[in-house]
């Protein structure tokens, strides 16, 4: 693997079935009473967090800490860079301190790939502006694999139909889920509203669709993506009721599903937008595991960027 | 990424023919299987309280032909499992990350037990001090023995397997390589020399 996971475009459909099979062996640990393990003893990982969050940010701490790893949490509410220290200098800050992982998050596009430039340790993206989240299309991945396949080792996602809806435009995880899903052979349709799909989709190694109602009846998969109020300088829409109405999942447009389909969500849900609370409660919801699956998924790619000796830079 | 490289001195796999020696037969280690069966029994009482843990990949085909031939010999086969120790060498930094295996303990746990460590070739005892501290997170055994197909020598930590297939002193520079029927199609253990 590569010594950073900046992309979902970087991880090649082996690289990326490993780290799911990685996972599912981890998982099956996970249920045992005694949940460290020693791997990463003695090395250092850094959770540099210039956005909010919460669900990312404890999930990769308890990743790190499962391993044994050290793990120092800093986010820019107050650091120096609430003084006006760059984002350079941070890094040069805390390569100096001795670090082995910088897991970063950003409201910039690109900074995890100008960070990774800057330091000599792995740079993990956990969200760079509205660019990419890997490590989230790697939890969603896994989480389709063992609830549609049962979860057996060494599959993809071939054939699979994943139907991914809402802000589109505003969605590092739109992004990262369909370069890795069509990595993994599933065929992913983008339905949104005209104004939330992005420049250029047509490139995008996905189908685009206008009509979630024709969508549903014929996909294995759905998924609601949150719609980003704080991302959004100008009004894409009439009004959130329109907006619910014509792209939102209520009870309704859930029994259009085949009986097998699957609902995700990458969280934090906006309950009575883009989703309604009955079907982001329901049974086919995969929002719970989808939390749980993120520890251990951020677990195998820690422990592949830093369990072994890399590509040379330690030894 | 993560390739796949051989464990030094301790290969497996398809042998390349003519420059590999073969020091067990199928029948010999067929024999050498049974007389471990008889002395895990016979050490253990019967084997009351015996759960063999197989260490991945081929000591766990062996941890299962070892407790099939137990259920001949007594009637019930002893609960086996595998141990995947990965996560606990002392090694990993020595090369890329390596892939990890199953670990499956069967379903009454190891607390209480009598664990039998399951592994082809015993050689500098780093895979059972592994072992030994990954079997430490699934809980406290009564005992832990050691039973392996074939010691070959070399060891760099004070351990030492309870039941050997074959004692077989080589040179620090040969390598030994066990196939078995269940992932190499045949069963057969073989030396050589390295870099051929």
């Amino acid at each position: 693997m590569n010594r950073h996971l900046i992309s979902a475009a970087d991880l090649s459909r082996d690289e990326a079935i490993l780290i799911l099979d990685t996972t599912a062996e981890l998982a099956s640990a996970a249920g045992r009473p005694i949940r460290k393990l020693p791997t990463l003893r003695g090395l250092t990982v850094v959770n540099c967090f210039y956005e909010d969050s919460t669900r990312t940010r404890t999930s990769f701490e308890a990743a790190a800490k499962r391993l044994s790893a050290d793990v120092i949490n800093f986010s820019a509410k107050g650091s120096s860079v609430a003084k006006g220290e760059s984002l350079k200098d941070t890094a040069l800050t805390l390569e100096a301190m001795g670090t082995d992982a910088v897991i970063i998050r950003h409201s910039a596009s690109g900074a995890a790939h100008t960070l990774a430039r800057w330091v000599t340790g792995s740079v993990v993206n956990a969200g760079d502006g509205t660019h990419e989240h890997p490590t989230q299309a790697l939890l969603d991945a896994f989480t389709m694999r063992q609830r549609l396949s049962g979860g057996e080792r060494g599959l993809g996602l071939d054939g699979v139909r994943v139907t991914i809806v809402g802000d589109v435009l505003h969605s590092r995880v739109a992004r990262s889920n369909v370069l890795l899903l069509s990595t993994l052979g599933a065929e992913v349709t983008l339905v949104a509203p005209p104004t939330l799909m992005p420049y250029a989709v047509e490139t995008w190694p996905c189908k685009v669709s206008y009509d979630l109602d024709t969508e549903l009846r014929k996909t294995d998969v759905v998924m609601m993506l949150r719609v980003q109020q704080e991302r959004m300088s100008a009004a894409y829409f009439p009004s959130v009721r329109e907006y619910r109405r014509r792209y939102g999942l209520d009870a309704g447009r859930m029994a259009l599903l085949p009986d097998h389909a699957i609902v995700m969500h990458p969280g934090p849900m906006n309950r009575g937008v883009e989703i309604a609370a009955e079907v982001a409660d329901s049974p086919r919801s995969t929002i719970v595991a989808q939390v749980s699956n993120g520890v251990i998924v951020r677990m195998a790619v820690l422990y592949l960027l830093l369990g072994g000796a890399g590509e040379g830079a330690r030894a | 990424m993560c390739a796949m490289r051989p464990e030094p001195g301790h290969e497996s796999g398809a042998a390349q023919p003519g420059s590999w020696k073969a020091v067990l037969t199928p029948e010999e280690i067929r024999r050498a299987l049974s007389r471990i069966a008889h002395e895990i029994l016979e050490r253990t009482h019967g084997g009351e309280g015996v759960v063999l843990l197989g260490i991945p990949t081929r000591g766990v085909y062996l941890a299962r032909r070892l407790a099939e031939r137990i259920g001949e010999f007594e009637g019930t086969p002893a609960p086996y499992g595998s141990l995947d120790v990965t996560m606990h060498r002392d090694d990993l930094r020595l090369r890329p990350a390596r892939p990890l295996r199953r670990t499956e303990v069967p379903p009454d746990g190891v607390d209480g037990k009598t664990v039998v460590l399951v592994d082809d070739v015993l050689f500098s005892g780093r895979t059972v001090r592994a072992a030994l501290d990954a079997l430490n997170d699934l809980g406290r055994p009564r005992a832990v023995q050691l039973a392996v197909l074939v010691d070959r020598g070399h060891r760099e930590l004070p351990i030492r397997a309870d039941y050997v297939g074959k004692n077989l002193p080589t040179a620090q520079r040969e390598v030994v390589r066990v196939l078995l029927t269940e992932k190499d199609g045949e069963d057969s253990v073989l030396l050589g020399e390295r870099d051929q």
